[in-house]
């Protein structure tokens, strides 16, 4: 390398890093250290609804009586309710279960388009992507109208015979999975292209050449070469899905909630700060092996792009 | 040889349209004469022209627009100096933070990070409405943003740059006639996922408003919760319509730039 690793820098430098480094500081880690406080809180009717509040003008004194008011009630609280154990139960399994779907579904379409001709490529990333770029909400509003009880996938059902009266999609667990995959498509797809449109394919014909079958020669040959490209896939699924709040309150039921709309009711309905906040730690508790995961692979890509 | 198999051609056809026809459900029923969005009543603009009226819906569509361009401005900024940051200037104590602070908000569910900023916000007394919302977005959306750029300046070649400098081509000057045209695209890019981002986001917004600040896709949003109805599927057409114009001009633009930067 030829850059500059000398530790001293220019002024010029320096304010380059300055800039986004003191916004992501005071705009990203700042409020995760403000979520952890507030979640050792009381929660008590008044503005803002927690205690204590953190009085600076009291000088020292105010200090340690701050210090001393925190308590770990509201971690009580989750740990005593089966409410919030099931909700965190259910991100994680709908989260999995939408995740291999997506790989099952993304892989043969990532594969067809690596295989396309060449002239093609650029315009079937674009066809991927086009979805992505129109409102997510338009998308979740789009299945709504197919699934609702009179919607037309009843409506082709029963044309073709196949059910009898309308059955209910909307409301259900079926229809959240429909919603998730169908929004993260893209996020799935993408990354496998990017990695398989890499792939050396004289490889593949060396082990053709040699005898290999084909889907033999893709379990052996592809999936290790493009593992990057699957954990990266993957992730950048399934850590948004665990928290994911909108697609399950428009075509999910009201039975069992994912932890992102147990927090958002905690939030919105019951007022109660500090509860959502402890929801909002222990889900990043359990988030941290897969983001550190994510941080690893992105570093990694950095790297290799040198 | 490249030749698509049968099952190559099969998986395209299905995953596109799987990916497309809800789409053009929901645009062909912004048409339906009917007020029953699954009962076809004939071709119509009528819920075209409700929209004329619904003056809140407007005004809500201002207020996103607004935000999206001042906080896709802001995070484009950013993000670039990010992305500079993190391929162009080596190593400096606390990168390996800074890194892990550009690439977290990227899979952070939103959830978290809206509840974090408005908790940061009451905390320090800072009056929820317009300017908390676009705060908010800057800092997601300038993630976002540092990335695109990043990919783009990994695959650049360097020794252009360090031809210039050797020639003695000051810093600032390099960066502004050597790396700045090569990597416009990426920047132009970025500026745009950041603007659709921005104009998408429900969860943050949520959050962060204030009263007087009802952004787009937090009003359809709460008439959606309600049920479907045929004005939603017209401001869903325009929405699409306007996106759909938006990215293919901006995809034929980049081909455009690259293709001598390429060749």
């Amino acid at each position: 390398m030829t850059n500059d690793t000398a530790p001293q820098k220019s002024v010029g430098e320096r304010l380059i890093i300055a800039l986004p480094y003191l916004w992501l500081v005071a705009f990203f880690l700042v409020p995760f250290v403000i979520v952890g406080k507030i979640s050792l809180s009381q929660t008590v009717i008044a503005q803002p609804p927690y205690t204590p509040v953190l009085d600076l003008s009291a000088g020292l004194g105010g200090l340690i009586d701050f210090f001393g008011a925190l308590s770990a009630d509201t971690y009580a609280t989750l740990a005593g309710d089966d409410l919030y154990l099931f909700s965190y139960l259910k991100s994680l399994q709908v989260a999995g279960l939408s995740t291999a779907i997506l790989l099952a579904i993304g892989l043969p379409i990532a594969h067809a388009m690596a295989r396309a001709p060449a002239r093609l490529q650029p315009f079937l990333v674009v066809a991927v992507m086009l979805p992505f770029w129109t409102s997510f909400l338009i998308r979740i509003y789009a299945w709504m109208t197919i699934l609702q009880r009179d919607g037309l996938l009843n409506q082709v059902l029963q044309g073709l015979g196949l059910v009898d009266e309308p059955a209910s999609w909307l409301s259900t667990d079926t229809a959240v999975l429909i919603g998730i995959v169908y929004s993260y498509l893209p996020f799935m797809v993408l990354p496998l292209y990017a990695s398989l449109h890499k792939l050396d394919e004289s490889l593949l014909e060396a082990a053709a050449d040699l005898g290999c079958p084909r889907w033999k020669a893709f379990w052996l040959v592809t999936v290790p070469l493009i593992a990057p490209g699957i954990g990266a896939g993957c992730l950048l699924c399934l850590i948004p899905i665990i928290g994911e709040f909108v697609i399950p309150d428009l075509l999910g039921g009201s039975d069992t909630m994912m932890i992102g709309q147990t927090l958002w009711t905690e939030f919105f309905a019951n007022k109660d700060w500090p509860v959502a906040s402890a929801i909002a730690v222990v889900l990043l508790m359990l988030l941290v092996v897969p983001i550190a995961a994510w941080e690893a692979l992105q570093s990694r890509q950095i790297r290799e792009g040198r | 040889m490249r030749r698509l198999s049968r099952f190559n051609l099969v998986s395209l056809a299905l995953g596109l349209a799987f990916l497309y026809v809800p789409i053009l459900i929901l645009v062909v029923y912004s048409f339906n004469g009917s007020r029953l969005v699954t009962v076809w009543g004939g071709f119509s603009t009528r819920w075209y022209a409700a929209l004329l009226e619904d003056l809140p819906l407007q005004e809500a569509a201002l207020t996103s627009l607004g935000i999206a361009f001042v906080s896709a401005s802001a995070a484009t900024v950013l993000g670039t100096l990010a992305a500079l940051t993190l391929t162009r200037l080596g190593r400096f104590r606390g990168r390996l933070p800074f890194a892990a602070m550009v690439y977290a908000p990227l899979v952070m569910p939103e959830v978290i990070t809206g509840l974090s900023l408005l908790l940061l916000f009451v905390a320090v007394g800072f009056e929820r409405g317009v300017v908390t919302v676009t705060i908010a977005h800057t800092t997601l959306t300038l993630c976002f943003v540092a990335v695109v750029v990043q990919s783009r300046l990994a695959s650049f070649d360097r020794s252009l740059e360090e031809a210039a400098m050797d020639l003695g081509c000051p810093p600032l000057k390099t960066f502004l006639t050597v790396t700045l045209p090569v990597i416009a695209p990426a920047i132009a890019a970025g500026f745009l996922l950041a603007f659709s981002l921005s104009l998408d986001d429900i969860v943050i917004a949520s959050f962060t408003t204030g009263p007087g600040a009802t952004t787009l896709p937090i009003r359809i949003y709460s008439e959606v919760r309600l049920g479907v109805k045929p004005e939603i599927n017209a401001v869903c057409t325009i929405f699409i319509a306007v996106t759909a114009v938006v990215v293919i001009l901006a995809s034929l633009i980049s081909r455009r730039t690259e293709r001598p930067a390429a060749g």
